[in-house]
């Protein structure tokens, strides 16, 4: 089977690395051999695996060594849960110099030293949102082929979906990335899936997977595990299994998404009922003042 | 000599004809930044000081070239760091002539080059420890140092390096002025918003940080050279015509300058102003905040030589007018034997001069007191200010060109074919192999002095010995 690279994107805190993390458990399940790419400066994309926050980042012992030239791969590959393979990119602390270029050079010295032989599924686990060149680059050239998106139904959620779309867009041309699908991680907001489905319609794509809130997520990520190792036989390692079966058959089923406009998110969710425009929010008030008086 | 000149080549024609190579768009743009110049014109009629168009071969430089190799650089006594990859200040290696006396690696670093030479760690991770380690090294290497300067090249600003906490904190530290200057390279459009940014910081870093030295004595004489930068020894033939006046030198800006001239400069009755481009800016904020008043000079040529001398001792008593007649008596018999000896060689030569910012105005005179003939002019990175102080050196029918492109230069030496081109070392081979006597005006061709009445001598033998070097006889089948 030839290699499968995909990456999950999606707002901060919207629980990327937590839906990764345990998608990539129930995958292993199913006899594939997984590589994990973190790049965020934070380094804990693969902490659920591992157990622990990885130590040993590219960049942090690139820069020990004086440059990447200086690193050997098994340096900085880690082996965790059923054998997932695991590299964090490392970086800067917060408020200096360039992340952006750190998960460039990171990325760049995993494929020329063969991090990517003898795997069937590399992940990117890519921080926030696409905030500059580096962070692209696992949707550019030959990188990612599928994206993730993992949002909510929260607005911020739905916004920053819609701007990684427009970051695919840019790229599916050039490269051949495409959108995989959306990942809704339940905020149990208000008509919260079918406001994602909407949106996985309107950008051209599908809402993969709806994955309920569950407090059994952080009972498992206390143990500094995933919910497939923790609670094996619990009803959300079956949420995650399912996501797991429905990418593993997605293969390219991707597609090249349809961003929208932010007049066309809000109106979205004015249908929805969700927000209100301003004639309704000017009726609301006068019915009040009417009431008053 | 006339009044006007070109009036044999129709430059009107000629411009538009050259103009029609570039698509509409650019020829448009183009053409704003290109003119002949009228009678009794009050500027020069052309836009300058804008971006150059991409895909144009444009002659300037940037804002790291203008701060680091034009005004930091020659200030002898201090270290400037080019704080980013190694390749910018690499090249920029003993950069301008900058002459100055010193022990080179001792008490003076004008030739020598630091930089903090970025790797891949140090843009991911930031550069500001390998910049705090490069300090401490300095100053233990060269603990004759007085002072340093950061010149940031472009990555300091994308990665947003705090040079200025490193500055402040490393300066406490060693006990020496640190000077942190944001002059990457990609900010403004050349290397005149480099000159301004460095007169900022030795306005922000210098005089509002440092006091003028103990044990300085004024004199009613005392005065500055600013915007000399001793290209060849240039600020030393100018000074000595300033002292045998009678006038006290107090500071040289930049060439052969020091920290503590920098610092005593507010202590100045009138600052002269040589090159007005890149040092007008301090000069005002010298005039608005300490009072002193400033004044531009031209050392080019006897007759600027003369007038500016007349001037600037305007400004002081009877005693020092008196000087100045003497000074230009004294030089007179050397004036005469100059132009005895080259005038015949040089009559009614004609030259295209395409130099920076001060130049392209101020050598026209030397040149008409060698019976010679600026047909073409233009700068590299002046602002309107200077297109307004032009037409009073030119004569009417003068083709003016701003920012000019490699293109249009070689074009437009063709179709006028001067006996001369005095530019830079860029365009140097390309007239040369057309068959044209050259010569550099920014290294004055690793010659020099230029300026005053020494330099003036200088001058007038390199014009003759490239227009006149019979090696020209010898290009007979130039295929241009």
């Amino acid at each position: 089977m030839s290699l499968r690279q995909i990456a999950f994107y999606g707002k901060g805190g919207i629980g990327k690395s937590t839906t990764s993390q345990n998608t990539l458990a129930a995958l292993v399940e199913m006899d594939q051999r997984i590589l994990i790419v973190g790049c965020d400066p934070k380094a804990d994309s693969t902490r659920l695996i591992l157990h622990a926050k990885a130590q040993d980042t590219v960049l942090h012992l690139a820069a020990e060594a004086g440059s990447v030239e200086d690193l050997e791969l098994e340096d900085v590959l880690k082996i965790g849960y059923k054998g997932i393979k695991c590299v964090e990119s490392g970086g800067p602390e917060p408020g200096v110099g360039c992340a952006g270029r750190g998960v460039i050079t990171s990325i760049n010295f995993l494929e020329e030293n063969g991090a990517y032989d003898d795997v069937d599924y590399v992940s990117y686990d890519v921080l926030g949102d696409v905030v500059c060149g580096g962070f692209a680059m696992p949707i550019r050239e030959n990188k990612a082929q599928e994206i993730y998106i993992v949002m909510s139904g929260e607005m911020m959620a739905l916004y920053a979906a819609n701007n990684i779309a427009k970051g695919i867009l840019k790229y599916a041309n050039s490269g051949g990335v495409r959108l995989g699908g959306l990942v809704c991680n339940e905020r149990k907001t208000d008509k919260e899936w079918d406001l994602a489905d909407a949106l996985a319609k309107r950008l051209g794509t599908q809402l993969i997977h709806f994955v309920p809130r569950d407090n059994g997520v952080q009972h498992a990520e206390l143990r500094r595990m995933t919910v497939i190792e923790y609670a094996p036989d619990s009803k959300q390692a079956g949420e995650y299994r399912q996501l797991a079966s429905k990418i593993h058959a997605n293969k390219g089923n991707g597609t090249i998404p349809t961003p929208i406009t932010m007049e066309e998110l809000e109106e979205m969710l004015m249908d929805f009922g969700i927000m209100k425009s301003e004639e309704q929010q000017l009726a609301e008030l006068q019915a009040k003042e009417g009431a008053k008086a | 000599m006339s009044l006007s000149t070109n009036q044999d080549v129709d430059v009107k024609d000629l411009v538009e004809k050259v103009l029609e190579a570039y698509p509409e768009k650019s020829r448009k743009r183009r053409a704003k930044h290109i003119n002949v110049l009228e009678a009794e014109a009050k500027d020069c009629g052309v836009k300058s000081n804008i971006k150059s168009i991409p895909g144009v071969m444009t002659i300037r430089g940037c804002a790291y070239a203008g701060s680091k190799g034009v005004v930091w650089g020659p200030i002898k006594d201090m270290i400037h760091i080019s704080h980013g990859p190694v390749g910018c200040g690499y090249y920029s290696w003993s950069g301008r002539r900058n002459y100055y006396i010193g022990d080179t690696g001792v008490d003076s670093w004008g030739t020598m080059h630091f930089t903090s030479d970025f790797q891949e760690k140090d843009i991911v991770f930031g550069g500001d420890k390998k910049l705090r380690k490069a300090i401490d090294e300095i100053n233990e290497l060269f603990p004759l140092v007085n002072g340093l300067s950061i010149q940031s090249e472009c990555p300091i600003g994308l990665i947003g390096d705090d040079i200025e906490a490193v500055a402040r904190d490393k300066a406490a530290e060693i006990g020496k002025p640190i000077i942190p200057v944001r002059c990457e390279g990609f900010r403004g459009v050349s290397q005149s918003l480099g000159h301004h940014i460095a007169n900022d910081t030795i306005r922000d870093w210098i005089f509002e940080k440092t006091e003028p030295k103990a044990g300085f004595e004024s004199t009613p004489y005392d005065v500055t050279v600013i915007g000399d930068y001793n290209i060849g020894g240039d600020a030393w033939s100018s000074r000595i015509l300033l002292e045998e006046m009678g006038l006290r030198v107090i500071a040289q800006w930049s060439g052969d300058g020091t920290l503590a001239e920098l610092e005593n400069t507010p202590k100045a009755k009138v600052n002269l102003i040589h090159c007005y481009r890149s040092m007008n800016y301090i000069a005002r904020h010298m005039e608005e905040k300490f009072g002193i008043p400033w004044m531009e000079y031209n050392f080019f040529g006897p007759s600027q030589i003369a007038d500016s001398l007349r001037k600037i001792a305007a400004l002081f008593d009877d005693k020092i007018k008196e000087n100045a007649e003497k000074v230009i008596a004294k030089y007179q018999p050397l004036v005469d034997a100059v132009i005895a000896k080259y005038r015949t060689r040089l009559e009614g030569k004609k030259v295209m001069i395409y130099v920076g910012g001060l130049r392209p105005r101020h050598v026209v005179d030397a040149y008409h007191d060698l019976g010679m003939e600026v047909v073409g002019t233009g700068y590299e990175f002046a602002h309107n200010d200077d297109y307004q102080r032009t037409p009073h050196y030119v004569k009417e029918g003068t083709l003016i060109y701003d920012d000019v492109t490699a293109f249009e230069l070689e074009k437009f030496v063709e179709a006028i074919r001067p006996d001369l081109v005095a530019s830079g070392i860029k365009e140097k081979y390309v007239f040369q192999k057309m068959g044209l006597p050259f010569r550099q005006m920014h290294s004055w061709d690793y010659s020099g002095p230029y300026h005053g009445y020494d330099g003036f001598a200088i001058f007038a033998r390199d014009m003759d010995m490239a227009i006149n070097n019979p090696v020209w006889g010898l290009v007979t089948k130039s295929p241009f």
